[in-house]
């Protein structure tokens, strides 16, 4: 070993230290090719991307089968992330390309220039009565609400009030499959995965 | 205990694995290096055990990775008055120190390799012999002996 080394720290620090770190333009090329590298071969079970709107940045993740998830800000992107991985598959990337028709037509709903959404879309993280509910919440029009009782009913089980507001407080699609648009008997508006106020922004939209 | 979503895997590790393709293999074969150890650990992800050791896992992915990388380049045609060494050409403005990896690429694989894993990537001796070849106390006179050579042969290490 050196023993002219008079510094601190492991004599092989020196020469080490000049193997560069990667940088962060090396790493997001790498990353992209990556990506690209796992849709082609089918590797690519869940892509994600963030999209910034006025009710907070939402999560967006698809399989090659559709849009599976729709997630706010306070549910915690990290988290949901880490379920979609126990759930569905751990194969995730951030990789826009995969959520570019799904972006676009947020931009367009939130820009009041779209009223219903024309989307693949993969129901697999919602089962049973909750997914029986919400298939049938894209039929409550833009601007429209209806009642959680209205919903059960509409779902085949008129006393299944409670279910049908457990199905939309954990629906995977919020926006997408509309059930910011269902709301309590008496008009009230009711609980929300984004919380009450984005629910409410969501309306006023639609009113608008 | 489950696996965490793969983009984390390359966010922790990402850096750390091309630092490693760039020690053992230069600059311009890295890149394609990194690229096959990624996309083949995507490929297997799902089937890693939760307790495994990530770093490690991949290492071993990178060093079969880089291993190809290697063979494939010794292959291709080189010109018979040039030794087939990991090359240096177009040194980029960002990163790239031309003395540094030519200082590299005149250690032998052995010891580029043993460098890497145990002193960029952490990896103990007796896991980089296992990667490598032969015993751990042979892996780390391999260390020694590529760090000694770079410091007489790369002049920064030598100024100090």
């Amino acid at each position: 070993m050196n023993t002219s080394n008079t510094s601190g720290p492991a004599p092989h620090d020196d020469v080490l230290a000049a193997v560069p770190e990667a940088d962060a333009s090396a790493i997001g090329r790498l990353h992209e090719r990556l990506a690209a590298a796992a849709r082609a071969e089918g590797l690519l079970d869940v892509a994600y991307r963030t999209l910034d709107t006025p009710v907070g940045s939402l999560l967006l993740a698809a399989t090659e089968e559709g849009l599976v998830r729709v997630a706010y800000e306070r549910e915690d992107h990290d988290a949901v992330l880490a379920r979609i991985a126990a759930e569905i598959s751990p194969r995730i990337l951030a990789a826009p390309a995969r959520l570019d028709a799904a972006a676009r037509e947020m931009d367009e709903y939130f820009a009041h220039r779209r009223e219903a959404f024309d989307l693949p879309l993969d129901f697999r993280l919602a089962r049973g009565f909750r997914r029986d509910v919400l298939m049938r919440l894209p039929a409550i029009g833009y601007g429209a609400t209806a009642s959680y009782a209205a919903v059960a009913a509409a779902a085949g089980s008129p006393k299944a009030v409670r279910a049908a507001g457990t199905a939309c407080a954990t629906n995977p699609l919020p926006v997408v499959v509309p059930c910011h648009r269902v709301v309590r008997s008496d008009g009230s508006v009711g609980q929300y995965v984004g919380g009450v106020d984005a629910k409410r922004a969501l309306l006023a939209l639609e009113a608008a | 205990m489950t696996l965490k979503p793969f983009e984390e895997v390359v966010a922790e590790y990402g850096p750390a694995v091309l630092r490693v393709c760039r020690a053992v293999l230069g600059p311009d074969d890295a890149e394609d290096a990194w690229s096959e150890t990624f996309l083949s650990a995507m490929r297997a992800y799902p089937d890693l055990r939760p307790d495994s050791n990530v770093e490690a896992w991949l290492v071993t992915i990178a060093h079969r990775r880089a291993l190809d990388q290697y063979r494939a380049r010794r292959r291709a045609p080189v010109p018979a008055d040039e030794p087939p060494e990991v090359p240096v050409r177009d040194p980029a403005p960002d990163d790239r120190d031309p003395e540094l990896w030519a200082a590299l690429a005149a250690l032998t694989l052995r010891q580029r390799q043993a460098i890497a894993y145990h002193h960029l990537a952490g990896m103990p001796y007796t896991e980089v012999a296992r990667l490598v070849g032969g015993s751990a106390a042979a892996a780390r006179r391999a260390a020694a002996d590529g760090i000694k050579a770079l410091r007489t042969t790369y002049p920064r290490g030598a100024d100090r």
